[in-house]
């Protein structure tokens, strides 16, 4: 890395006078990143420069899938390097299809997903794995999901399911139509048209939020849960969490759907839950999640959630994002097993949940489930 | 390479062999062999890689051509998937080189023509930085500041021109449309654009341009009989080059266009607009799997057509006229 380095240097030296040293630096850069970590190696400087109790853990350990953990997985990270500084963390955010099939062939040593795999994918070979050792699923990040809107002077409206489904299926086109008035008495609405905004990638973000609406107004949706936005419906489109925000930001009477975390200065929907309208909140998330049941059918290291969108508890916020982690039950390499371990306890510890709520805005688990999902990790062998 | 740059007077010594020893000669002999292979070796990887490229393709993507729609992206057959987003490509990257060319042409004459010569060294420096701007922040400038400021001209438009077919519908309350990504677009190709032009530009033929100031033309004239014919094909080869940029462009076009999949429309000032095909493969691709990311690479395969077809389409253009 050094020498990728000095080299770099050197060019850049000899290209700044033709104006191309921006082009140079960002080539050389990208050329000097890719040669660095190889998926789980001992670290070749094997000095144990930690002074601290902490076993010495050492090496890289590399895994990657849901972009929605980026922000959790960096406080992880930066958390564990603090107590364990020989060992290296990266985490890819390639998207959550992604992760899964790397983490199928082995190019990663644990993978992010907001999907889980499917009883029948959870029961065949994985690269990295011994055969046949089953594989460790647990929900470590809960995200509510908000419904962010560009009305000047209006912070917050209450909205049901059924208006949400109308609005982003382009059947209501104006904020002053009679459904949204009818459940905000004394908001004054303009007459500006409502640009509804989706993601134009696949997006787990999508897939939770189809999720609820197909599950809370299957009248007003037909389209199903889907990661990728139905074809058929019109309505503008934007890459990633950050270019929906931009565009809600940009148009006044725009509307759309992104992680709570990132609608901080926008007004967001009260979401009709029961007979009350809820606001997002990282409690409301986990109350929600909390009153979901387990998925049947999977082994007891792998912890998949059914989500009950339906569910009228009180103070509940349903419209949530799942993430999970994904481990072998027991890893070809007893290192990489140990590293993955303690990475994962701590991203499930009280300290780890909250650095992730600190910096991603996520509700962090309630004790029960932290009891066990700490239960699924102590069995990665 | 090194053998060419160590020897840097190999060729001028040819000119004169009579002044060379045999030893000397026989040296000359085995440099200028080795040059010639390095050379040789060089030119051959072009074509090994594109063959390459254009090998991993076919393989790769054949799949998708007999898959079932159900297993491709939006579940339509790989040519319905490909039709629109051809079309999206093309259509975008030939608003951009339309509101391009123009500029281009005019700052190129104005670098190599018109300016005093102090003036257009540092124009020059200008137009070149400008080509090594990254798309991405061409993007971010797309979506935070000209999107937004167009959307007020696009309600105008609308209001008031809405009878014409490309400027119908309802106008987007963002500006993010095709109409904003063509003049992003528009933006990055044009350095690159007068940068070529301004090259032959400054190599007409000095006879003939004083020629027709000689015959009391203007300098208007002098440009329009004499400099424009000369650099015909330079301005079609900067063109193509500008063409192939936008047509491969993906950050831009991903940031700032809001893409309603298999689109087919003319219509600029949309909310709904076609997507690019560079653009859905960089969306679709983190989360496609199985025959989905076969449908993708044919994709690019489909884009390495068009650009190849665009290629050879401007070859024939800018091949000179025979001389009367």
């Amino acid at each position: 890395m050094r020498e990728c380095l000095a080299q770099a240097m050197r060019m850049i030296t000899k290209l700044s006078r033709s104006g191309m040293a921006v082009l140079a630096l960002g080539v050389i850069l990208s050329g000097c990143a890719a040669n660095e970590a190889p998926v789980v190696s001992d670290s070749p400087v094997a000095t144990n420069t930690n002074t601290n109790t902490a076993p010495a853990l050492q090496g890289t350990l590399v895994g990657g899938g849901a972009s929605s953990q980026t922000a959790a997985q960096e406080a992880w990270r930066a958390g564990f390097q603090t107590t364990y500084s020989a060992v290296t963390v990266d985490y890819d955010p390639t998207g959550s299809g992604t992760g899964r099939s790397s983490f199928s062939s082995g190019g990663f040593a644990f993978a992010g997903t907001d999907d889980a795999f499917s009883v029948e994918e959870a029961a065949g070979a994985f690269a990295g794995c011994s055969a046949g050792t089953g594989l460790v699923e647990i929900p470590v990040y809960i995200s509510p999901i908000a419904v962010a809107f560009n009305l000047p002077d209006v912070p917050t409206l209450n909205l049901d399911p059924a208006t949400i489904a109308k609005i982003f299926a382009g059947k209501i086109k104006s904020w002053d139509d009679k459904a949204i008035a009818a459940a905000n008495p004394g908001v004054k609405l303009p007459n500006t048209a409502i640009t509804a905004v989706h993601r134009s990638d696949k997006s787990g973000t999508t897939g939770n939020f189809t999720d609820y609406l197909a599950e809370t107004a299957s009248a007003e949706w037909t389209w199903g849960a889907v990661e990728q936005w139905p074809e058929k419906l019109a309505g503008e489109a934007a890459d990633k969490t950050q270019g929906v925000r931009e565009a809600i930001t940009s148009a006044a009477g725009a509307i759309g759907y992104l992680d709570a975390s990132q609608a901080a200065d926008l007004g967001t929907v009260a979401i009709k839950v029961g007979s009350d309208y809820v606001q997002h909140s990282a409690e409301g998330a986990a109350a929600a999640v909390a009153a979901s049941k387990l998925e049947t059918g999977r082994a007891a290291t792998d912890i998949v959630f059914d989500l009950d969108r339906k569910q009228t508890t009180s103070k509940a916020y349903p419209l949530v994002l799942v993430s999970y982690l994904v481990a072998c039950g027991q890893y070809q390499d007893a290192n990489t097993a140990e590293l993955v371990r303690t990475y994962f306890e701590h991203a499930v510890s009280t300290a780890g949940q909250q650095a992730a709520a600190n910096q991603a805005g996520s509700a962090p688990l309630n004790s029960e489930l932290t009891s066990l999902v700490s239960d699924a990790i102590s069995k990665i062998k | 390479m090194a053998a060419i740059l160590a020897e840097p007077g190999a060729g001028v010594r040819t000119a004169a062999p009579s002044d060379l020893t045999g030893a000397g000669r026989r040296k000359e002999r085995r440099t200028d062999q080795l040059a010639k292979w390095t050379v040789l070796a060089s030119g051959a990887a072009i074509v090994v890689v594109l063959a390459g490229v254009a090998l991993f393709l076919l393989i790769q993507g054949a799949p998708a051509l007999t898959a079932a729609a159900s297993e491709l992206p939006y579940q339509v057959d790989f040519w319905s998937l490909a039709g629109p987003l051809a079309f999206g490509s093309v259509w975008v990257s030939g608003l951009a080189l339309l509101f391009a060319t123009p500029i281009a042409v005019a700052v190129a004459l104005f670098i190599s023509r018109l300016a005093p010569r102090s003036v257009s060294r540092y124009c020059g420096i200008a137009v070149d930085l400008l080509a090594a701007v990254p798309s991405v922040v061409y993007g971010l400038w797309g979506i935070m500041v000209l999107a937004p400021n167009l959307a007020v001209c696009y309600r105008w438009l609308s209001e008031n021109m809405g009878w014409f077919p490309l400027f119908a519908g309802t106008p987007s309350a963002t500006g993010r449309t095709i109409l904003t990504a063509a003049l992003v677009l528009a933006v990055m190709v044009m350095p690159i654009m007068a940068s070529v032009c301004r090259e032959v530009f400054a190599q007409t033929p000095t006879a003939t341009s004083e020629a027709a100031l000689a015959l009391g033309a203007t300098k208007w004239e002098t440009i329009r009989l004499a400099v424009l014919p000369f650099g015909r094909s330079g301005i079609i080869s900067g063109a193509m080059l500008g063409l192939g940029r936008a047509l491969g462009e993906t950050m831009a076009i991903a940031m700032v266009l809001s893409p309603t999949p298999l689109l087919v429309s003319l219509q600029l000032l949309n909310s709904t607009n076609p997507n690019t095909v560079a653009a859905m493969i960089a969306q679709t691709f983190p989360e496609a799997n199985g025959l989905q990311v076969n449908a993708l690479i044919t994709l690019g395969l489909v884009l390495f057509a068009i650009t190849f077809v665009v290629n050879a389409f401007a070859r024939r253009l800018a091949r000179p006229k025979p001389e009367a």
